[in-house]
């Protein structure tokens, strides 16, 4: 795209992005931040109900301590996700209001049921959780952390019943209702029930696990590191190595499958992936480096140093001929910006093969005995520790991006999405506005979880406590009605 | 499913006005129950002594982000029931939307980043975040609300008076609130605030409905004058009045319910001024902004017995934490 297209001149010395530009990029961010945060809720929550139920019913220490600092975290978490949630429901209606207008009936049901069935049920008992343990009994307690374990993945789920419809659009009628083409739902079940969902929900879900399994790790053997004899952190990192020996394949035997999926709903998208231009046999790069800058921005197979399997990429999207044929770029007026989706699938492709290394070296040092000596796997997996997100993200960049130019596939148009009254300026100093925040509220929340993880080696009395942060007790009134 | 559900019509011939009472209901839950907590944060202010602050932060703390999510619950509903209208309100007050998001994002953080760390300057930056976040967020909530109800532009005279009043009732209901709540030396400085407040509120009250009265502001001079409009400002005048009475007599409990009366009321104004449309400059009715007979079916049927058992969590949840609070009981 050319650059005079990102730009819109506005009167006088700046030039502001494109209300477009300006919305894409701010949802974009914003859904990133989210994202993170909405997956930290959903890959914690076992690990929460295990370590609750763990030391409720075995009174071991190791759990209680376990619960007690997993939870705050997810108590940070989740307050970071409930306040980079609330902007993002928003854009909806401030940024793509035709969108909201045209597709409103499909999706604000099931946005309307995430926030009744799953985000109230979460934000309710995670109360109990976190301020409840003297004031209900040990059942209800464990409960509370199963509910809300229950709420962060219906939470997902209804969140992705909506994209996967805005991926496969089924169960719908366009119907022009006061002067406006709008989407009508015709069948609940073909629209909720999209084929992408499964697909979607899997790998979106295994996608939180793994990437919570690699932070919880990662802390883990930091610690472990730190104090070898520490019982409690030993588990921890044990838990995470067998969640991840789980979990790591499945996410590769899944994805593969899930990549035929899209070859068959989305081509454009799957060609996209591959930088696949010319439509004929489509080969599979393993392994691409650029040989030159312009193939950064531009990866085309020509100008790429790659290790390919000849014909594997027409063997996938059709289910086993390696000589089918795969629609290319080309065949195509408008093309999703090819770069951000070719390589961010290569970084999560990548990643992924990385995590089944990293869990099949974990097992065998389970297997062996000395999970917690091996001090180059404890720093693998301090190394790893945020390397789940990397994959995460970029995995949801190829989905997101790679849709574009639509937002509903084949029915709506981003660019006929985008509000019409939103001008240049509002929507860059917002953008800007976003990521300033934002910065910060990561920044917080990784210092956050560095003063937790200090203060955990504190009572592992691996570091000095210092003096300020001692206090006087607050006086107590009164205990209950 | 859709042979379960009708798709010529809907499931009664209510159902769309039953769907503006619902959203309605949604606004009215946020801004009773985020109501009180915007108060709280703004109450802070007057705290000087850690402990006092630690209390007011125990009080707010462990269910503001259930309350939060009457927020959502909000608007996922409009859009799910409404979604021109829906598409229409952020789109046309899209700074102010932003504005308020972000208020309630540095309001939402705050106390959880301050009990993480015993730093005076760490503190402080969030003590300044919660106070600020809790004033801006209410106040333009109520601007935006001006703007929605009485198509006012964003400084007008009813929008900013609109903003006041929820700032205003928010402070009396947060004040009623803690009052209920802590111990008597606090409780009574919390009465004389609370007091102050409700009185403002219910000038500001008085003074927006005059001004639409007499500009016609968004052309509910009619219905302001009607029976029920006069009956509703009749009751916030006597919420008002007898909350007064009962803080005066140590009544908190009392005065906490009728304080809570109060956004409660202003919600059905709200909702009194709209109808028969829902967002004015569409100018569509409820009946023809909403979606079609089987969507709006389907949210019925499978939202509103969720919404029931929303209600019995919140019930279930003021249980467990019903009784005083004190400084310490804010910690995971």
């Amino acid at each position: 795209m050319p650059t005079t297209a990102f730009l819109s001149a506005d009167p006088g010395w700046m030039a502001f992005l494109s209300p477009e530009i300006a919305s894409r990029a701010q949802f974009g961010w914003t859904i990133t931040v989210h994202i993170i945060f909405a997956a930290l809720s959903v890959g914690l929550a076992p690990f929460i109900i295990y370590f609750t139920w763990k030391g409720v019913s075995t009174d071991d220490e190791r759990f209680s301590k376990l619960r007690s600092f997993w939870t705050n975290v997810f108590a940070v978490g989740f307050v970071m996700g409930t306040v980079t949630g609330i902007p993002m429901s928003f854009q909806f209606g401030t940024n793509f209001p035709r969108f909201s207008a045209v597709a409103g009936e499909l999706i604000g049901g099931p946005l309307a049921f995430e926030a009744k069935m799953a985000f109230f049920l979460e934000a309710i008992f995670l109360g109990v959780l976190l301020f409840g343990r003297e004031r209900v009994s040990d059942r209800t307690y464990v409960l509370s952390s199963v509910l809300v374990g229950v709420g962060a993945w219906l939470s997902g789920f209804w969140i992705l019943v909506v994209n996967a419809w805005m991926q496969t659009p089924r169960g719908y009628e366009m119907v022009t209702r006061n002067g406006m083409e709008i989407a009508t739902l015709t069948d609940p079940v073909a629209a909720f029930f999209t084929p992408r969902l499964p697909w979607m929900y899997v790998h979106m879900i295994n996608a939180s696990v793994i990437s919570v399994a690699l932070l919880v790790g990662g802390v883990s053997a930091y610690l472990v590191w730190k104090k070898p004899s520490s019982k409690a952190w030993t588990t921890a990192l044990k838990i995470a190595v067998l969640i991840l020996l789980v979990s790591a394949p499945l996410q590769a035997i899944h994805g593969d499958a899930y990549g035929r999926h899209v070859a068959d709903t989305q081509p454009q998208k799957f060609a996209a992936m591959e930088a696949h231009y010319e439509t004929g046999r489509a080969d599979l790069h393993l392994v691409a480096v650029p040989t030159r800058p312009s193939a950064l921005t531009d990866p085309r197979a020509e100008n790429l140093f790659t290790v390919s399997l000849p014909g594997m990429g027409s063997f996938l999207a059709s289910g086993g001929d390696p000589n089918a044929e795969v629609l290319g770029l080309n065949e195509y007026e408008e093309n999703p910006p090819v770069a951000l989706v070719f390589w961010s699938f290569r970084i999560m492709v990548g990643l992924g093969f990385l995590f089944i290394g990293l869990a099949l070296w974990g097992g065998s040092l389970i297997y062996r005995g000395t999970l917690a000596e091996n001090s180059r796997f404890l720093k693998a997996m301090m190394v790893a520790s945020p390397l789940g997100y990397a994959a995460l993200l970029t995995g949801w960049y190829v989905t997101e991006i790679g849709r574009q130019p639509w937002v509903i596939q084949g029915v709506l148009r981003t660019n006929d999405a985008i509000s019409r009254s939103l001008t240049s300026f509002q929507a860059t100093a917002t953008l800007i506005g976003f990521v300033l925040i934002y910065v910060g509220l990561i920044a917080v929340a990784l210092l956050v979880l560095r003063w937790m993880v200090l203060d955990e080696l504190r009572e592992l009395s691996v570091i000095e406590t210092s003096r300020d942060t001692d206090r006087d007790p607050v006086p107590q009134v009164g205990d209950d009605d | 499913m859709t042979d379960l559900l009708p798709v010529d019509g809907y499931l009664v011939e209510q159902l769309p006005d039953v769907w503006f009472g619902v959203v309605m209901f949604a606004l009215a839950m946020y801004i009773v129950l985020d109501g009180f907590d915007f108060g709280i944060g703004m109450l802070y202010a007057t705290r000087e002594d850690e402990a006092d602050r630690e209390t007011l932060l125990a009080a707010f703390g462990p269910i503001w982000d259930a309350n939060e999510v009457w927020l959502i619950a909000f608007g996922t509903m409009l859009l799910a029931a409404f979604p021109r209208a829906y598409s229409r309100l952020l789109a046309d007050n899209y700074l102010l939307v932003l504005g308020f998001v972000l208020a309630l994002l540095f309001r939402g953080v705050a106390p959880e980043l301050r009990e993480q760390r015993e730093d005076e300057e760490w503190q402080w930056t969030c003590d300044v975040s919660f106070v600020v976040g809790s004033t801006l967020a209410p106040l333009l909530f109520g601007v935006l609300a001006g703007r929605w109800v009485f198509d006012a532009a964003t400084l007008s005279i009813p929008a900013l008076l609109t903003g006041v009043g929820l700032v205003t009732v928010s402070i009396a209901t947060g004040a009623a609130f803690l009052a209920a709540k802590t111990d008597p030396a606090l409780a009574a400085e919390m009465r004389d605030y609370g007091i102050v407040a409700t009185l403002a509120y219910l000038g500001g009250l008085v003074a927006l409905l005059v001004t639409v009265v007499m500009t016609d502001a968004g052309r509910v001079a009619e219905t302001v004058l009607s029976a029920p409009a006069a009956t509703i400002a009749g009751l916030s005048i006597a919420a008002g009045v007898g909350g007064i009475v009962l803080a005066r007599r140590g009544r908190y409990r009392q005065w906490l319910a009728s304080a809570l009366a109060l956004p409660g009321l202003l919600s059905v104004l709200v909702a009194l001024l709209l109808y028969p449309n829902i967002y004015p400059p569409t100018g569509l009715t409820v009946r023809e902004a909403v979606v079609s007979p089987l969507a709006l079916n389907l949210v019925t049927v499978l939202g509103l017995p969720v919404l029931l058992l929303v209600v019995w969590y919140f019930k279930f949840l003021y249980t467990v934490f019903s009784g005083p609070v004190t400084g310490d009981s804010y910690s995971g």
